[in-house]
């Protein structure tokens, strides 16, 4: 289940959770831009994350990015990269 | 490593006795830094060193038309002068580049053009006075929402707004949009009973380090350099020289020195590159240490902001929905901390339906850094009056409104996470329960406010090593730089896992060249992140050596094990050794053993630390001035490894909210100068303004982590404003919309001025 | 260089001979002539206390004081504190009460403490927060070196007692 970011939900007819398949996020984010055209630009601009984005997979900030693994029940969703001082 | 804990097992109820963690040993290199002898920054002294200066822009806001160095550079005792064009074609990223030696534009007074090295400090400044820059001055923009606005003076031409609505097509100063979305927001508000909505602003603030950023810079002939530098972190350092100056990881040494403070602040990397360039051009070592004004008007300053927060609760008390908007200044170039300021404004509450905008804005201001939990402190400010406000027009106590919408295991954030188990509600408790909340305030014009505050923390990329020595004793080498007693905790962690005395831990921070890529030393994550890397490396050290003594006595490995006193084998029960008697043998069983522990903490982290502030407050109704009187800062750590190192983290962390709240800044004029550029007027609090802090530990284990570390650094800054706002008006009876809350702005705000 | 000023003086109790520029400080003197590092540099204006030294036992901040002007004069310096006998009771304090994280402001703190207790052997709190007003320290929030102070107040007068007794 991804969680669609606000600001991309024109892309998803309004929906803020869609279901795809995939082994990881990147797949998924594969189904993602054959159902809903656009998403793949939007998080990934030239390919890579948005470097002020971060993968969370399950709750859990995912280091792997794009390459992390996910399952049937996995929830995912994208949100700012955050550090600290 | 043993695995780490399984989040869905609860830690057991009674863990097996610590014996090193949670004990307060003297911090590691104290007796050097009573002596003198720790070596920091600028204390680093070379051969034939030249002392570098930077020549730093006037303007807030030019062009640069031309640069002429001729005269400086044939000064007496001037052997190098460097400007951009020294920087190789087209390296680093531009920002990162243009932040270091300004391109074509100056974008900040204190913005570095040029930098001298010569014979001396006095002869370098004498030579910049030489350089003869030619400007096209431009008017500059220096309030945020000014910044946003369609016609305001544009910082970056090619700058275009990017967001997850795609990159907008016409140049802007706003940087980035970001967005949370939860539930129905308007939904919500039309259920609410009481609707509170209010504006803050704050102003910029410094770390305000005591050691002033310094760095040494010796190239060897065979075309490598080494760097010393007071650092947060050497390894980015490293990449940053590598990637402005073109030059190979491999052909690049960085030598942390001792840090004197950082905060954040020495995260970015200033001085390092203009020092390695000097020393280059000068084939000398060359040193450049800022001055404190240079520290004032050209490093890491936290973000002014803007917050918008609106509020909404039923008559039960709950809160229903919430809506913010954070406008944060970036400073010259994007990267504000806005995406940590949305991350953790609802952080606290359970909030059905929220909505949260941010926009990092550019400004004619020097770029923002990190500062202790950045982006936390003003949203936390903001949102913990709102809250105050909701309560008392429900008429709910303060606290009791809290817990009534505090975050709970499986709430969700405002950008859809689930929390796992956070100890919220158990501050809360905590706080509750301390005498100083019922207490009597004992006079008049006093006033007593809470504020809850939270902090993500960060886990990153950490790596240690751990050599056995033929004593029995261990040499641990660490990645991380040691922040204020960070390497202590890392160290009595090794010690835990190997059943070894702390005295019998040697500790060193590692150079780069020495040990693998770890990240700097911020973010609440040394203890956490760096003690997982000692732990796993102390559990390769324990593995390998089972080994060696399933090879002495001729046993299977697997029915070796060591309890932390001896090991032993289930064959045989007259088989013992302890770690030293093993530790003789090792040369004779196969040579030396060294473990190594290379880990990303963000594989497991998802939890952060939680504070409820408590704070007392007396007004001066006439001068405005605030005394605060008691101060009480209760927080979750999950584990305290040194209790005694985390309470000074709290104390620190209040110290610096408490100037934050009543007078820290940066004040800039209209032309953007930075009006207050020392420290007697950038004033920050001395032991006459800071009351006996008590901090008050909760620990509720972080179950990822081995021993229950979450990490305890940032939280105590977050709520220290919102608690002495909440306080004041109790006196005052007005709500504090602006930081810092100067004698001025509450006689203002009072109606007295 | 040219112009260079021949200066004597005692420093930590050792006769000291050195060249400086008439426009360097003692505190650049200290540092960078005659590496004696351990006290640091903060702003060079006076504000932060980092560089504190006694100078014939006054506290003063060495940014502000010329290197020419201590020729005759004695200076002591935080690598004077510890005697042949160990840490001085000061020192030790600051290590047992956690008195400091950084480190960076302990030389000035240390040396600012010496001058209250040299003259005032036992100081109130309020008046130790007031003489340490001049001291910045960015990470402990001060209590605790109050408390070290406080209590190697206390270890000296003990130790001065002793003193007078034996």
């Amino acid at each position: 289940m991804v969680w669609i970011p606000s600001l991309m939900r024109d892309l998803t007819g309004g929906q803020a959770r869609v279901s795809a398949p995939g082994r990881t996020v990147a797949e998924l984010l594969d189904a993602l831009e054959a159902a809903y055209p656009g998403v793949r630009e939007r998080l990934c601009p030239g390919g890579r994350l948005h470097p002020s984005l971060a993968v969370v997979v399950d709750g859990r900030r995912a280091p792997l990015g794009l390459l992390e693994m996910v399952g049937e029940e996995s929830e995912v969703q994208f949100v700012p990269a955050v550090s600290g001082g | 490593m043993p695995m780490p804990r399984d989040e869905h097992q609860p830690v057991p109820e009674e863990p097996a006795p610590l014996r090193v963690i949670g004990t307060r040993p003297p911090l590691y290199g104290a007796v050097d830094k009573v002596t003198g002898r720790a070596v920091f920054g600028a204390d680093i002294s070379l051969p034939g060193l030249l002392h570098g200066k930077v020549l730093r822009s006037p303007h807030a806001h030019a062009r640069i038309v031309s640069i002429d160095t001729s005269r400086a550079e044939s000064y007496p005792g001037v052997h190098a002068v460097v400007t951009a064009r020294d920087l190789p074609e087209g390296a680093g990223e531009r920002f990162e580049r243009d932040n270091t030696l300004a391109g074509d534009k100056v974008l900040y007074v204190g913005h570095p053009i040029a930098a001298v090295a010569a014979e001396s400090p006095h002869i370098a400044e004498e030579a910049l006075a030489l350089i003869d820059v030619q400007y096209e001055v431009l008017p500059p923009v220096l309030d945020v929402r000014r910044a946003m606005e369609a016609d305001a003076p544009l910082l970056h031409e090619a700058l275009r707004t990017w967001s997850l609505a795609g990159q907008a097509a016409s140049p802007s100063n706003v940087a980035e949009h970001l967005q949370h979305v939860k539930g129905d927001p308007e939904r919500g508000f039309a259920e609410a009973d009481v609707i509170v909505e209010r504006s803050f602003t704050t102003t910029m603030v410094h770390q305000g380090y005591i050691e002033p950023h310094a760095s040494t810079a010796l190239w060897h002939p065979d075309g490598s350099v080494t760097v010393w530098t007071c650092t947060q972190g050497a390894f980015p350092v490293r990449e940053h020289l590598s990637s402005l100056l073109h030059l190979s990881m491999a052909r690049i040494r960085v030598v942390p020195t001792e840090i004197g403070g950082g905060f954040g602040g020495k995260a970015s990397s200033y001085v390092d590159v203009v020092a390695a360039l000097l020393a280059r051009k000068a084939g000398r070592p060359a040193k450049v240490v800022m001055g404190r004004d240079e520290v004032l008007k050209a490093t890491g300053p936290t973000p002014g902001t803007f917050i918008r927060v609106r509020m909404g609760a039923r008559r039960d008390g709950r809160i229903v929905a919430a809506e913010a908007e954070l406008c944060y200044e970036a400073g010259a170039y994007p990267g504000s901390s806005v995406g940590s300021g949305a991350d953790t404004i609802f952080a606290c509450y359970d909030i059905p339906n929220a909505r949260v905008d941010g926009y990092d804005v550019v400004v004619n201001k020097p770029r923002t850094s990190s500062y202790r939990a950045p982006g936390a402190t003003p949203a936390v400010f903001a949102v913990e009056q709102v809250v105050d406000e909701l309560a008392e027009r429900l008429g709910i106590d303060p606290l009791e409104f809290r817990l009534l919408n505090c975050a709970r295991e499986g709430t969700r954030r405002v950008s859809g996470q689930p929390y796992p188990r956070v100890g919220f509600a158990e501050v809360l408790e905590a706080a509750r329960a301390h005498p100083h909340y019922r207490a009597p305030l004992g006079g008049p014009n006093r006033g007593r406010g809470i504020a809850f505050g939270y902090w993500g923390n960060w886990a990153g990329q950490s790596c240690c090593t751990i050599s056995v020595n033929a004593d029995g004793t261990v040499s641990l080498l660490s990645g991380s730089v040691d922040v204020s007693g960070a390497l202590t905790g890392i160290a009595m962690q090794a010690a835990e896992e190997l059943g070894l005395e702390l005295e019998q831990v040697q500790v060193r921070v590692a150079d780069t060249a020495s040990i693998g890529y770890t990240d700097v030393s911020a973010g609440s994550r040394t203890t956490f992140g760096t003690g997982l890397a000692a732990i796993e490396a102390a559990c390769d050290v324990i593995a390998q050596m089972c080994a060696r003594a399933a090879r002495l006595w001729g046993v299977p490995v697997e029915t070796v094990s060591y309890d932390r006193a001896a090991f032993t084998t289930s064959l045989d029960p007259t088989k013992r050794l302890s770690f030293r008697e093993l530790a003789a043998q090792l040369s004779a069983t196969g040579g030396p053993v060294m473990g190594r522990g290379n880990v990303d903490g963000d594989v497991l982290r998802r939890g952060g630390a939680p504070g409820l502030h408590i704070a007392d407050v007396e007004l001066d109704p006439e001068t405005g001035k605030v005394t605060v009187l008691r101060y009480t800062a209760v927080q979750d750590v999950g584990r305290a490894v040194h209790p005694g190192n985390v309470e000074g983290q709290i104390k620190g962390g209040v110290a610096q909210g408490i100037g934050w709240a009543l007078y820290e800044g940066c004040f800039y004029g209209e032309d953007g100068q930075l009006l207050n550029p020392t420290l007697l007027d950038n004033k920050l609090p001395t032991a006459m303004d800071i009351p006996e802090v008590e901090p008050v530990i909760v620990e509720v284990p972080d179950p990822v982590h081995p021993y229950g570390v979450r990490g305890a650094g940032e939280t105590p800054i977050v709520p220290v404003a919102g608690a002495i706002a909440n306080a004041l008006y109790r006196i005052t009876e007005r709500r504090m919309e602006r930081l810092p809350m100067t004698p001025a702005y509450i006689l203002e705000r009072m109606g007295v001025i | 260089m040219d112009g260079k000023v021949r200066v004597q003086a005692t420093i930590n109790g050792q006769p000291v001979e050195f060249l400086c520029e008439p426009r360097q400080s003692l505190l650049e003197c200290l540092r960078d002539v005659l590496g004696l590092t351990g006290t640091k540099e903060g702003c060079s204006d006076g504000n932060c206390g980092a560089c504190s030294v006694l100078l014939n036992g006054r506290l003063v901040n060495s940014c502000l004081v010329l290197g020419v002007e201590v020729d005759g004069q004695e200076v002591t310096t935080v690598e004077g504190l510890a005697g042949p006998d160990g840490l001085h009771p000061l020192q030790q304090a600051f290590i047992d009460h956690a008195a400091l994280q950084c480190g960076y402001c302990t030389p000035g703190m240390l040396l600012a403490a010496k001058a209250l207790l040299d003259r005032e052997p036992e100081p109130s709190e309020e008046r130790i927060r007031q003489w340490l007003a001049g001291n910045l320290c960015r990470c402990t929030g001060y209590d605790r070196i109050v408390r070290a102070v406080q209590d190697a107040a206390r270890r000296m007068r003990r130790e001065a007692d002793a003193h007078a007794e034996g």
